[in-house]
């Protein structure tokens, strides 16, 4: 496996455009113009940008809910439009997806046991005891008790459901994952544990990360690479020390003085 | 384990049950309940009770009054028994009624949820040929069907079951809209489901309350169409009873022969009352907003308790005191407080930033100083609330109503939420100078134009003419602090102003309101959970956990040198640019320190 986990190449997303059933053009919106990224294995690259960057509309595409409108993009070594073709199940294999909210990405009608039960069926084929064990593996792995199958989503705080929502993308046995802002509802100190959690599941499992933020303090504490997005195009890509230390492009230099900071004496 | 401390159990069990509780506590919807229940019991049992054959004719015993010997309720214009045959066509009509309904839900529903979930072309499609449907008044078009396909009591059924389709299917449609794109059915495709599937587990149980709903709230009324079109002869053909045909038939002897149409009618009446009284019951238990009481509308002001302890005022020169603040939410035995025995000072021309954790009660606390918490359920228990002095908490509703916004004015988080979509934003600044201002709306508009440029907004005089959507998120909040800025207040309570913005625009902000802060000497209470924004606005800071103030001090000192426990952790967890991947390590070890501490 020498392939890269993500490879983007020249991709294009534009919203609207084509004609109405009456001929009249539909207003187009470019959301992503021309972005070419790699995430290589193990590595953990951190997209960040304002809203309307087009950043989750780069994640949403990687796990298959956009189709890009020209380009490629290369899943671990796949092309993303065939393993589209494949189906949502050999895509739900190869990457998966956290979302912003986890509370909202859970059903709320379902028990947490049934949501964590549906990858184990579906994207891993395994039988009923076999899935038993899987599941008690996983909510071990994100520090969660044992009674957490039997409740409902809304009965957990945000930080809690967020460790079961990070469980569910666990569950696909994928290697590498997709993170749009998963620490951004969450209060500082459960943001760390999650911080905390996620590095040290990566470790465990050897994933690949492409974590989407807007806090440039987070992403520094976890990104082996950054790439700054301003409107649909990526302004600068670089190693996490050199980013920080020496920005090239004007509107990171913006971006970091920006960022609030503790003054101390 | 308490270095997980967001984990906290509640009790699950217990709200399962509510539900059905809560239908009950609804007296009239019990009523209507238990009054079907009993209809239903008794035309169950019709076979087997003693009754005549309700077709068979005995024209010498015609129109019998209501108690006769044998007949109940008396015979009809061709001698039958009314009884037995009042039975016997509720049967009919409600077995009809039923059958009609969960068809058009079955039907309607299924069309709702593939044109909603679908979208684009085909859910235009479907729901243009639903308008078509409804074009037509609904007896019309019934009676067409019933008129093509022939009359009998089968195509009445139909022909109910397609006028009511409609109903179920915008309804449908519309929740499921909301369902489509959300990120829980993001999730169940990405774990592998088929299209199908997500419908079928995830869409449907979501969708699930609203048809129940709206089956509850039509099923009185296809009783009724059902009737109507047996009146009308399109119905039951004779001599099969149901409640309809008995009144058509009975309608001719109305003067003579009263309870022939009356019985029949009462019936109906019964039946349909019953169905919508359960039905209000139904859909006020199952409607989110209902069950969250929207309905309810809170007072003017917090409920303040009348045994409340006032604390003097220990800091009279202070712009806004409080002292052993208590505001919590519900009453009696059930009421939990989300502050507990809040005391702080904002001197004049200060920046005071209340920092904590969502659930410490920072923005109850801010709330309560102009009794804007909704009650029910808030009540401020103990405590008092000194402005210049002044107790809020004994003010009377007017004169509090006058302090509002003249002293001390609010600027919220989310603008697009705090401001009138409907309204251009330079009216909405007007408004807010003319609930304390009593000048002319030349001058008025002036004003407005004013501080619009006083808070940046380019082309003020231009842009007062927008509505809030034309604007960014930034400018936004920028309209947000003119409306504050409005009538010159002493204080500016600012509940995370900055939090929905991006850092860039955030940065602007946080410098408007310093300026203007510095410019005004006002004094300036900032609600946060950024120690970041903190350290760049604030000259003090009051720190909250749980309800309660665990630290207090001069901004500098409290970051550098953090005296309670709490505030020492929860700067420690506050990721800092330049500390790279060290901080991971340092929480690292933070939270394994505690966990020892936690166990040992």
């Amino acid at each position: 496996m020498s392939a890269a986990a993500i490879e983007i190449n020249d991709v294009t997303k534009v919203f609207g455009g084509g004609h109405t059933l009456l001929g009249r053009s539909r207003h187009a919106v470019t959301a992503i113009n021309q972005v070419s990224l790699e995430v290589g294995r193990g590595e953990t690259l951190a997209v960040v940008g304002e809203s309307g960057s087009g950043k989750s509309t780069l994640a949403r595409m990687l796990v298959g809910l956009e189709e890009p409108t020209s380009g490629t993009l290369r899943i671990g070594g796949r092309d993303a439009a065939e393993l589209r073709r494949a189906g949502a199940r050999a895509f739900g294999k190869m990457i998966q997806y956290v979302f912003q909210d986890p509370i909202a990405s859970l059903n709320p009608r379902k028990t947490i046991g049934q949501i964590l039960d549906t990858p184990l069926k579906l994207l891993c084929g395994y039988d009923g005891a076999e899935r038993q064990n899987r599941v008690a593996e996983l909510l071990d792995a994100v520090q969660m008790p044992g009674d957490t199958l039997r409740r409902y989503p809304h009965e957990f705080s945000g930080g809690q459901a967020q460790r079961i929502a990070i469980a569910r993308a666990l569950a696909a046995e994928a290697e590498i994952f997709v993170l749009d802002e998963p620490v951004s509802a969450l209060d500082v100190s459960v943001q760390a544990q999650i911080l905390l959690l996620l590095r040290d599941l990566k470790r465990h499992f050897g994933l690949s990360y492409l974590f989407i933020s807007h806090d440039l303090a987070v992403v520094e504490a976890i990104a082996d690479r950054i790439a700054v997005m301003y409107r649909g195009e990526t302004v600068e890509i670089g190693p996490a020390a050199r980013l920080f230390a020496d920005p090239q492009h004007a509107y990171t230099k913006r971006l970091i003085a920006s960022a609030p900071r503790i003054r101390k004496e | 384990m308490s270095a997980l401390a967001e984990m906290t159990t509640r009790p699950a069990a217990a709200a399962r049950f509510t539900s059905w509780r809560l239908l009950m506590n609804n007296r009239l919807a019990a009523a209507g309940f238990f009054l079907l229940l009993a209809i239903a019991f008794v035309i169950l049992l019709v076979p087997l009770l003693p009754l005549p054959d309700p077709d068979a004719t005995a024209p010498a015993n015609r129109l019998k009054p209501v108690a006769t010997a044998g007949h109940l309720l008396g015979t009809d214009q061709l001698g039958r028994d009314i009884l037995s045959r009042l039975l016997w066509g509720t049967r009919v009509s409600l077995a009809l009624g039923f059958t009609a309904t969960l068809i058009a839900a079955a039907i309607g529903s299924t069309i709702g949820i593939v044109a909603g979930y679908a979208g684009g072309r085909a859910d235009n499609l479907m729901m243009r040929a639903i308008d078509m449907l409804m074009a037509f008044p609904y007896m019309l078009l019934a009676l067409a069907i019933v008129a093509a396909l022939g009359p009998g009591l089968l195509n009445a059924l139909y022909a109910i079951a397609i006028v009511n389709i409609p109903f179920f299917a915008r309804n449908v449609r519309g929740a499921t809209m909301g369902l489509a794109h959300a990120e829980f059915i993001d999730a169940a495709r990405l774990s592998g489901k088929g299209q199908l599937s997500t419908v079928l587990t995830e869409v449907l149980p979501n969708v699930l309350p609203v048809i129940v709903i709206t089956i509850s709230t039509t099923a009185g009324w296809m009783i009724l169409e059902t009737a109507g079109l047996s009146f009308l002869g399109l119905g039951a053909q004779p001599p099969q009873a149901d409640l309809g045909s008995m009144l058509g038939e009975g309608r001719a002897q109305l003067f003579t022969a009263p309870h022939v149409s009356i019985v029949p009618g009462a019936t109906i009446f019964l039946i349909v009352i019953s169905l919508n009284l359960l039905g209000d019951g139904i859909r006020d238990v199952l409607d989110p907003r209902l069950r969250s009481g929207t309905l309810a509308r809170p007072g003017p002001m917090t409920a303040i308790a009348k045994a409340r302890l006032a604390p003097a005022n220990p800091a009279p020169d202070a712009a806004l005191s409080i002292e052993g603040l208590e505001t919590g939410f519900g009453g009696g035995d059930s009421f939990t407080p989300a502050v507990n025995g809040v005391s702080l000072q904002l001197k004049r021309g200060e920046c005071l930033g209340i920092v904590g954790e969502s659930g410490s009660g920072k923005s109850v606390t801010a709330l309560s100083i102009m009794g804007l918490v909704a009650s029910p359920p808030a009540l401020i228990r103990n405590g008092a609330i000194y402005l210049h002095g002044e107790d809020v908490l004994s003010m009377s509703e007017e004169k509090l109503r006058s302090c509002r916004g003249a002293r001390v004015a609010y600027v919220f988080q989310d603008p697009l939420m705090s401001l009138h979509p409907l309204l251009p934003v330079g009216r909405q600044v007007e408004e807010a100078i003319a609930a304390h201002q009593p000048i002319g709306a030349s001058e008025r508009r002036e004003r407005a134009i004013a501080l619009l440029e006083k808070v940046g907004l380019p082309d003020a005089r231009e842009r007062a003419a927008q509505f809030p959507h034309q604007f960014s998120g930034g400018q936004r909040q920028r309209v947000g602090i003119a409306i504050a800025l409005a009538n010159d207040p002493d204080i500016i309570i600012a509940d995370e102003p900055t939090t929905a913005l991006d850092v860039t625009v955030q940065a602007h902000i946080l410098d408007l309101l310093r300026q203007l802060q510095r410019e005004r000497g006002m004094a300036l209470l900032f609600i946060t959970h950024d120690f970041g924004v903190v350290s760049e606005l604030c000259d003090r800071v009051a720190v909250m956990k749980d309800g309660e103030i665990v630290e207090t001090g001069e901004t500098r000192r409290v970051l550098s040198n953090p005296q309670h426990a709490y505030t020492k952790r929860l700067i420690a967890c506050v990721p800092e640019l330049g500390t790279g991947a060290d901080f991971l390590d340092r929480v690292s070890g933070l939270f394994a320190a505690h966990q020892r501490e936690g166990t040992a």
